[in-house]
């Protein structure tokens, strides 16, 4: 009797996982998506895709590996990739889409790009990071600007100091808000970081010309030359208007300082534009967004962007449409509003945006034309992790000890040299 | 007829159970040893063979030659790391025995509450090292601990901010590392002591000889065994150390508290240059047999002897 019934149970529960299956095979597929957005604003973005996909019938299977910068998570995309089993989509982003093309595994998104048109909204130097081999691989997400300075109008105005727009006047209002007894940059001793700031100063002493060429061409004579010497020299100077304690202090710290008053800015992404928004903070009234002095027509971008791997059938329509779904106008304008960047695309009405992200879409679209639109380097947009890496290590040993200008640049032309370039 | 089936029977069994229970030790040991055979040694054939491949961000089996080796000894950061696990090693083996020591010796005085403070030395163990990198940053960070609490009492003359100056990170991380470790230690050279004879000290009470100098001629002497695997075993916390960096400085300020592991970490997964991460590992296996071997060798050789 016992058993019988146990038997009956036994089979209920086949037949009601068999249903459960059958459920989610007669949807439209399922694409399980790596990513590593799981703090606050960065969650509630990613969970719109979600929303905005299974409304469309496919199936959403969550891979989060949580860890800021990726690190697990592409330790996770690894060890699934080796073992032949890649999630359908992954948040890769930058020259590192082309290691991963070396592998073979990637998907062929061109049917979902010709259907939008995406050469066309695309400028052409995103859209080549988006491409391997000509044919799209990736799909871009959002576009944060590196390149922003986040100020405090009261430690200004208390200093009696003037929201700088060029290097002479930053030199200038950091010494009256030191003089008045306040920190004038707060910043975060972490390698990022300093590589962060030192990017933008790059890009202020020798433009978006110098950039490239150290950054993206990885040039030794760019990359040893007097303007990065210069580059290095200013970065000592930004570092004598910071505080001592800030080594190994995370960004978010740092804005806080700016928000409270300690601090009169930072330098910093937009993403920072979240922690003054938590604290009821409002654009152009509370807090000032401007570019990093003397860079107003430079526009250092950080694209975040899905790459698809090989899928087939049902799971294949999943992935293209949650392709299709990320280039939508809705979708663009819901997940960047969340998470604090601008759309990719440039046919959006920006009037529902803070004055912080208008002004950067504006600057997105005149770089675009200027030619000035460049690939953050320390945000892994620039160059491959290795070289990216070897940077990493000469900026921040810089930053951290005593060495000249003149040998930090001879170091970082050698340690790039080094770093070889890297092909999977 | 009926009584020539048990014997049959008992004549077959021995020599099978017997050939069984010969075999058994080997049978049970078996997975065991194919799965550390495998996962242990295999894989360090693996990371020596991915040492000497071009792997980058996936492994690759291009022959590389040494060119992996040579790009690491060209790196300063290598060095860095490299030198930190020195300074760090050597000092968190010194100051952790002499403190365990210390401890053992005064609890070895038949004190009261002996077991409960033996316990309070040896909860540290009981942490993670996460853990206590945690703590240790938090206490340490001039913003909110202790220089901090100083200030607030009224000293404000006061200065610790060694784990922000990276001339002095890693003493602090010593620091933290000697607090987690030195209780554990001291239970070491306790269980040690406590097999020394107490006819030893009366016999040597008898010939005038001094507490200090009764410990120091001939206690600590025949403790030599306990030295010995307290030793290794810090050798190998120290030279694995990973987490209690991670936590409490994350390598920085700069790169100045790199150590091997971290380094090895950093390169080969989120550089993408897993050729050149293997190759560090290398090195600390080598690092670590460096002082194994020898180990061995004394161990086997006091066997045959003894």
């Amino acid at each position: 009797m016992l058993r019988s019934k146990f038997k009956t149970a036994a089979i209920a529960l086949t037949a009601a996982a068999g249903l459960v299956a059958g459920s989610s095979a007669s949807a439209k597929g399922t694409v399980e998506v790596l990513h590593w957005w799981t703090s606050g604003g960065e969650a509630k973005a990613v969970s719109q895709l979600k929303k905005m996909l299974e409304e469309k019938g496919y199936h959403w299977k969550d891979f989060a590996v949580a860890g800021g910068g990726g690190e697990s998570a592409m330790t996770a995309l690894k060890s699934r990739v080796i073992s032949g089993n890649p999630p359908g989509a992954a948040q890769i982003k930058g020259p590192a889409i082309q290691q991963w093309g070396d592998t073979g595994m990637l998907a062929n998104l061109d049917p979902v790009a010709n259907k939008q048109h995406w050469d066309k909204l695309l400028p052409p130097v995103v859209s080549k990071v988006m491409k391997y081999d000509g044919h799209y691989v990736a799909v871009p997400v959002n576009v944060h600007r590196v390149n922003w300075m986040w100020a405090n109008p009261e430690v200004f105005k208390k200093a009696g100091a003037e929201i700088p727009t060029t290097w002479d006047e930053f030199v200038k209002a950091a010494k009256k808000i030191q003089d008045a007894g306040m920190i004038p940059v707060a910043h975060g001793g972490q390698a990022w970081q300093d590589a962060t700031t030192f990017e933008s100063v790059v890009l202020e002493v020798g433009g978006a010309d110098l950039f490239r060429k150290a950054f993206v061409d990885l040039d030794p004579k760019a990359l040893g030359g007097d303007q990065m010497v210069e580059a290095f020299r200013r970065l000592k100077v930004i570092k004598g208007f910071t505080d001592k304690d800030a080594p190994g202090r995370d960004w978010n710290l740092a804005t806080a300082m700016v928000i409270k008053g300690k601090a009169g800015m930072q330098f910093m992404g937009d993403w920072a534009k979240g922690e003054f928004s938590n604290a009821d903070m409002k654009p152009g009234k509370d807090y000032i967004c401007k570019p990093f002095p003397g860079t107003a027509k430079d526009f250092t971008f950080n694209i975040d962007s899905f790459v698809m791997f090989k899928q087939s059938g049902a799971n294949q329509d999943a992935q293209r449409a949650m392709a299709e779904t990320i280039m939508e106008k809705k979708f663009q304008i819901l997940f960047n509003k969340l998470k604090g960047s601008i759309p990719v695309r440039p046919d959006i009405d920006m009037s529902q945006f803070d004055t912080c992200a208008q002004e950067s879409m504006d600057d997105f679209q005149a770089a675009r034309e200027n030619n000035t639109l460049v690939p953050s380097m320390a945000h892994g947009m620039a160059t491959f992790p290795a070289m990216q890496g070897a940077i990493y290590d000469t900026v921040t040993n810089f930053y951290n000890s005593d060495q000249s200008p003149e040998q930090a640049a001879k170091e970082l032309a050698k340690s790039v040299s080094q770093a070889e370039p890297s092909g999977i | 007829m009926s009584d020539a089936s048990p014997k049959t029977r008992s004549a077959l069994q021995p020599p099978l159970l017997d050939r069984l229970g010969a075999q058994l030790p080997k049978l049970v040991l078996a997975p065991t040893f194919a799965v550390s055979l495998f996962f242990v040694y295999g894989f360090i054939g693996w990371t020596a063979w991915l040492s000497l491949s071009k792997s980058r961000l996936l492994p690759n089996y291009d022959w590389a030659g040494l060119s992996q080796y040579v790009r690491l000894f060209e790196n300063h950061r290598w060095w860095v790391a490299a030198e930190n696990l020195f300074i760090f090693g050597g000092l968190f083996i010194a100051f952790a025995m002499v403190i365990g020591l210390i401890l053992a010796i005064f609890l070895d005085q038949r004190i009261r509450v002996e077991g409960a403070i033996r316990t309070i030395y040896l909860y540290p163990m009981a942490l993670s090292l996460i853990v206590t990198g945690v703590v240790w940053q938090w206490m340490l960070n001039p913003d909110l601990g202790l220089t901090s609490v100083m200030h607030s009492l009224g000293f404000s003359g006061f200065q610790f901010d060694w784990i922000i100056d990276r001339n002095m990170a890693i003493y602090a991380i010593v620091i933290a590392a000697v607090w987690q470790a030195s209780g554990f230690v001291m239970a070491l050279f306790l269980a040690g002591l406590r097999g020394v004879d107490d006819a030893v000290f009366k016999a040597a009470q008898v010939d005038g000889a001094s507490l200090p100098r009764i410990y120091w001629r001939i206690v600590i002497p025949s403790l030599r065994p306990v030295f010995f695997s307290a030793l290794i075993i810090l050798a190998h916390i120290a030279i694995k150390s990973f987490d209690l960096i991670k936590a409490m400085t994350n390598g920085g300020p700069g790169y100045s508290t790199d150590v091997p592991a971290t380094f090895m970490y950093t390169f080969a997964y989120t550089r993408g240059q897993l050729g050149m991460g293997a190759a560090a590992a290398m090195m600390m296996l080598m690092a670590v047999l460096a002082l194994i071997i020898p180990y061995l060798y004394s161990e086997l050789r006091g066997g045959r002897n003894g």
